[in-house]
């Protein structure tokens, strides 16, 4: 063996350490690992356990040096070069996965941390091939496993996947020497699959140990190994790996995926998760295969798993407890059943469908009840087992509740992907969730084809035999609902089980999956209907997406207006008034941006529409903050309704209530009154400090401003596949950081003042936003205002953006009387702010699915851009 | 305790201020220039005329002091690299030397923010190292030059110290102020780039403040420089407008692309330099330069260390400039040399 050379970028020559091991043939082989504790002082406290890192092809221990620089507090990191690789020894043979595995393990026994007399904990860490060879060494040791973390590995070629097409033009005849031994064309290919590209000298850090041909045969080895035939010679090795995972049920295991990684793409992440369900999962969105190369949080995050997680983990308080009050055991379809039950409702409308003309379609609750029943049944024979994800791209309506709901009797797990997200936000969510199934009309299940779930479709709805045979459909709902009426229902899911993952609307940032359960949906149920005294006798129009759902689950009638769902804009005083006639409404749920364009709309409504929205006696509008104007406007609508707007996120809604009368009697504040927190929900408050850094949740005091934190028996289980994300945004069992910034006020009501991300932290301390952007929209000629930051957090200065009525005064320096009367109007309230420069703009961009959420983060890049005096361009 | 100091540059507004801050609490200032400067006169002050690369005069003036602050230096574009080298670093070297043999114990330079500028937008940055190889123009790279010769100089028993005070301007200020009221008296006044570039702005009796609490926390801030301003940065066009209304007149109106501004002050410096005139040209690359780009200060460290707040705002600075009279009475009573200010361009 040799040594790496000196000046390897990040690399220091005190880690490097030789390890001599006899292999199975008996040869005396050195090897090069790297070592977080060579060179400590003997009595150095014994390490709390060791990270074995196992590199793949083609790569080397470099790929491991920042974990090697930044291990989890108190464990020891190794990091290993295969034989034949780095800069271990040129045996001069052909080393397959089994003796690989072998030489592994004659190393560990050299290492000290297996053998005889050995003891103490080891994870392995393993990224590509170096997965199958850890996963072969761990299955021989599974009593000293603390835990396991694979990145961007295989140990199975799955059916839908066709073989990474890199690796089989790299086998083609003649080829493979060329690629991967008499030039670095491979080395290089693969570095360049790395997002970002690495600098150059990371670049060289790779190469370093492949320098010539002699050096680099087994990089072609390596590939030359990869089972793709049958017969291969570590076909039958890899697939014992394969089979013998359940082996690893009771051992904690974090999969950190790169999912852009055109070689181990995410259906390779399925195949592990299907033989170790048990694991947690990040998917580091933007990475691509080196995962830890690409993502800058790989060590650290790896040290937070192996600190909360593994079976070494420091006293940890446990993450999860049981609900503190117990959900009720009606499953989420009870609803639905129970009035088929009732003779006196079985045959009334539960779901009524509309179009421009007025009803096309209902389904009664007896006919609900039986599709429901049926759709689980029929999904069940054809293999959909509990678990199983399905994701759902169906407008709403009687078939996405009849799908929904069937999809829960089936305990498959439904993903709900709204085109609010846009087409980019779609293919994302999809992706992570990783649905095996995908029901949808012609239209989602194109787009999904194109979008390369990998999903299996299920058509809803009328399909051409052309369509069908392009898309490659095997199944109908329809006729799902032929065999489920002959096949026998499946098992109903526990409160336990998995439900649905929706997705947050991604105005900060990628869309999040939102993991529930059945129980916390089944909270949720009963804290909407507590709250709004919802009884069999409500009738639902719902005029905002995820509502249009909740009428089956209250079991009450519901009908969706006809528009647009995903553009909350299209709702018009003349569809809602059609809609609430038709069902005699008692409930109108519906967003800030469906409300303006019903108010602007109010003139058209029809005369049975507007004395049927005359009868409703509840205005819901949530979503996004709503002011107290645009509430009383819509109430000359719906005069007898009490308006009310629930607080609340994707990850837990109810939190807090306020009514008009109430956000009348807020007025303008540090921020907007969003009410105080309802029944069984638990408010805390995680300060800022000067830094603008939210510390640990505290019982909220009267006007300090920080993050809001809840618990309640509805927050969601998890992050999906977000395992860092989640931990980090749970600050105790049952507990979730909201992102949300605000205050509790002397009154006891809850302020929202922004989002952690927008507030912009001054040499003065934090600033949040809202408070400031309420003030400057009372101005004359004000649509809309965004507060942002701009120069580096800790000395940011605060700048407001207005978005004019009007033609407004185009992009750049507001004119002087705007900007004075802005300054004014902050000046008068809080927060305290000095306003550096105000700024004009034509359109203030708004996420898709609120059509309100400003992305405060693009316009403070703007503005930056603005006040730096370069080219602006638009946010 | 009251001290000795010597203080160059004192007919410049800075050099004035400090020299009324120290002698209004008790300290014993000598003061050095070219001029008698009307300052000296008013406060009776010790006065050596001299130039700062006069060794034989400034130690004279340095005899017996326990500390230096050298406000005096050469600004503007108008002047050969020579020239601008004589006076910030050949006079700062021998400012310097002559307050080590007189035994000084302190030694205050101010500098320039400038000196660490290569031309990018600046938002928010802390003090960068002087640079003579990438700060811009004559000026800028003596003045970088000579910081650094001043911050080498730290040590123990002579504390070094500089202090970097971005745009000074007040009543009685021919650089800022003086220049933009001319212009906009003459209709000559128009703005780069629509005026957008986010600027700080120091109030001189910030800047005084400043250079005091520097030489009062030699001890803590020795060997390092320090960016001062007022902490309120605000776009060009803004500051352009409030000095214009404060001082009576109408803001401009008109706004000259970046680039035609850069070569427009290409133009201009070419004229100047054939036409060996002593003024300064209306437009410079620098000038277009810095009025189109960003460069706004953290003042977090600066005011950690130094102790140091600016007390009076922008609003209550516009104010003072308004009620100290129209440009015309503050520009009679100001010489206008090109050779001696404070500050920065």
């Amino acid at each position: 063996m040799s040594l790496p050379p000196p000046g390897l970028a990040g690399l220091e020559a005190r880690w490097s350490r030789e390890v001599s091991a006899t292999d199975t043939a008996g040869h005396l082989r050195t090897w090069h690992v790297l070592d977080s504790h060579v060179g400590l002082a003997d009595d150095a406290p014994e390490p709390v356990g060791t990270l074995l890192c196992v590199h793949g092809n083609p790569s080397w221990s470099y790929l491991w040096r920042r974990l090697v620089a930044a291990p989890p507090e108190g464990w020891r990191v190794v990091a290993v070069d295969h034989l034949d690789m780095g800069f271990s020894d040129r045996t001069g043979t052909v080393r397959p996965l089994a003796q690989r595995i072998d030489d592994l393990d004659t190393l560990t026994d050299a290492l000290g941390l297996t053998g005889p007399g050995s003891s103490g904990w080891v994870v392995p860490v393993a990224h590509d091939w170096g997965g199958p060879i850890a996963l072969g060494w761990s299955l021989r040791h599974v009593d000293r496993l603390a835990g396991v973390v694979l990145s961007n590995t295989a140990v199975h070629q799955p059916e839908e996947a066709t073989a990474p097409t890199v690796i089989r033009a790299a086998r083609l005849p003649g080829v493979l020497p060329t690629m991967t031994s008499r030039t670095r064309m491979f080395i290089r290919s693969a570095l360049f699959l790395s997002r970002p590209i690495p600098p150059r000298e990371v670049r060289d850090g790779y190469y370093a140990p492949y320098a010539d041909t002699s050096r680099r045969h087994a990089i072609q080895d390596f590939v030359a190994d990869i089972p793709l035939e049958d017969g291969a010679i570590s076909a039958e090795p890899l697939d014992a790996i394969a089979d013998g995972l359940g082996a690893l049920a009771d051992v904690p295991v974090l999969l950190a995926w790169g999912p852009r990684d055109p070689v181990f793409s995410d259906l390779y992440l399925r195949d592990l998760l299907g033989r170790m369900p048990h694991a947690d999962v990040h998917r580091y969105e933007r990475s691509s295969h080196f995962v830890p190369e690409d993502a800058p949080t790989y060590a650290a995050d790896v040290a937070r798993w192996v600190r909360t997680r593994s079976l070494r983990a420091d006293a940890a308080t446990p993450r999860r407890e049981a609900p503190t009050s117990a959900a009720t055991e009606r499953p989420l379809w009870a609803g639905i059943s129970e009035r088929a039950a009732d003779p006196a409702a079985a045959d009334r409308a539960a779901v009524t469908d509309l179009g421009p003309d007025g009803v096309t379609a209902t389904v009664t609750w007896a006919e609900l009840d039986r599709r429901t029943a049926e759709i689980a049944a029929g999904l069940a024979s054809i293999g959909v087992t509990p678990g199983t994800r399905v994701a759902l791209l169906v407008p709403p309506g009687a078939d996405l509740t009849a799908a929904l709901y069937g999809l829960w009797r089936a305990s498959a797990v439904a993903v709900v992907v709204d085109a609010g997200l846009g087409v980019r936000g779609m293919r994302t969510a999809l992706r992570s969730a990783g649905p095996a199934y995908v029901l949808g009309v012609a239209k989602g299940l194109a787009a999904a084809k194109v979008m390369a779930t990998g999903a299996e479709p299920i058509a809803v709805g009328p399909l051409s035999a052309t369509a069908r045979k392009a898309l490659g459909v095997r199944w109908s709902l329809a006729e799902l609902e032929r065999r489920g009426a002959e096949a026998p229902a499946p098992a109903a899911p526990t409160g336990d089980a998995p439900a649905v993952v929706a997705f947050t609307s991604g105005a900060t940032g990628p869309a999040k999956g939102v993991l529930y359960l059945h129980r916390q949906l089944q909270a949720q149920r009963e804290a909407l209907a507590a709250l709004y005294a919802i009884t069999p006798d409500d009738r639902l129009v719902a005029a905002f997406g995820p509502f249009a759902l909740f009428g089956a689950a209250l079991g009450i009638p519901s009908a969706v207006p006809d528009m647009d769902l995903t553009s909350p804009r299209t709702l018009t005083a003349r569809a809602l008034g059609d809609a609430a006639a038709a069902v005699d409404a008692t409930l109108v749920f519906a967003s800030p941006a469906a409300l303006t364009n019903l108010v602007a709309t109010a003139s058209d409504v029809s005369a049975p529409g507007a004395a049927a929205l005359a009868r409703v006696r509840l205005l819901l509008s949530t979503g996004a903050p709503v002011p107290a104007e645009l509430l009383h406007d819509a109430r000359r609508l719906l005069p007898a309704a009490e308006a009310h707007a629930p607080y609340g996120m994707t990850e837990v809604l109810p939190v807090a209530d306020i009514d008009l009368a109430g956000l009348d009697d807020a007025g303008l504040g540090n921020g907007v009154c969003v009410g105080r927190p309802v029944p069984g929900v638990e408010l805390a408050i995680a300060p800022l400090d000067v830094e603008g850094v939210a510390g640990a949740p505290a019982e909220p005091e009267p006007e300090v401003t920080g993050e809001v934190c809840v618990r309640a028996d509805h927050v969601k289980e998890r992050y999906d596949r977000l395992w860092v994300t989640d931990d980090a945004a749970t600050p105790g069992p049952g507990w979730h950081r909201t992102g949300d910034v605000g205050h509790v006020d002397a009154d006891g009501r809850l302020w929202f003042e922004g989002r952690l991300l927008h507030v912009v932290v001054t040499a003065q301390g934090p600033v949040t936003p809202v408070g400031i952007e309420r003030r400057v929209e009372g101005l004359p000629g004000v649509a809309r205002a965004a507060a942002v930051g701009v120069g580096p957090a800790g000395t940011a200065q605060v700048v407001v953006v207005v978005e004019t009525l009007g033609d407004g005064s185009g992009r750049g320096l507001a004119p002087a009387t705007l900007r004075d009367a802005v300054r004014r109007v902050v000046a008068e309230g809080e927060p305290k702010a000095e306003v550096a420069a105000v700024l004009t703009i034509d359109r203030l961009p708004v996420d898709i699915r609120h059509n309100s959420k400003i992305d405060r983060v693009a316009v403070g890049r703007w503005a930056q851009r603005v006040l730096d005096g370069r080219r602006p361009g638009r946010p | 305790m009251t001290a000795r100091v010597l203080l160059t540059g004192a007919s410049s507004l800075l050099g004035a201020g400090v020299a009324r801050a120290l002698h209004g609490r008790g300290d014993e200032v000598v003061v050095l220039q070219r001029r008698p400067a009307a300052v000296a006169a008013e406060l009776g002050l010790r006065e050596v005329l001299g130039d700062v690369t006069d060794a034989a005069a400034v130690a004279d003036a340095a005899a017996g002091v326990d500390a230096v602050v050298h406000v005096a230096g050469r600004v503007g574009v108008v002047g050969s690299r020579e020239q601008f080298h004589d006076t910030n670093v050949v006079g700062t070297r021998t400012v310097l030397d002559a307050a080590r043999v007189a035994g000084a114990g302190r030694f205050v330079f101010v500098s320039s923010p400038s000196v660490a500028h290569a031309g990018a937008a600046l938002s928010g940055c802390d003090a960068e190292p002087a640079d003579p190889r990438r700060a811009h123009g004559h000026y800028s790279r003596s003045k970088a030059a000579a910081e650094l010769d001043v911050l080498a100089a730290d040590a123990p028993g002579f504390a070094t110290i500089a202090v970097r005070p971005h745009l000074i301007w007040g009543p009685g200020d021919t650089q800022l102020v003086g220049r933009i009221v001319d212009r906009a008296r003459s209709g000559r006044l128009a703005l780069v780039g629509g005026g957008r570039a986010l600027i700080d702005t120091t109030y001189v009796d910030n800047a005084v403040d400043a250079v005091v609490a520097a030489l009062d926390r030699a001890d803590r801030g020795h060997g390092q420089a320090f960016v001062v301003s007022n902490g309120e940065p605000r776009p060009v066009a803004e500051l352009v407008e409030r000095i214009c209304r404060a001082q009576g007149e109408a803001p401009p109106r008109r706004s000259v692309p970046r680039s035609v501004a850069w070569a427009g002050g290409a133009v201009a410096e070419a004229v100047w330099r054939v036409a060996r005139r002593s003024d300064d040209p209306p437009m410079t690359r620098f000038l277009a330069t810095q009025l189109a780009t960003a460069h706004w200060f953290d003042q977090r460290r600066v005011r950690d260390v130094l102790g140091w707040e600016p007390r009076v705002s922008l609003d209550e600075g516009f104010a003072r400039l308004a009620a100290a009279g129209s440009g015309a009475e503050i520009f009679s009573s100001e010489e206008r040399t090109p050779g001696f200010s404070a500050g920065n361009p």
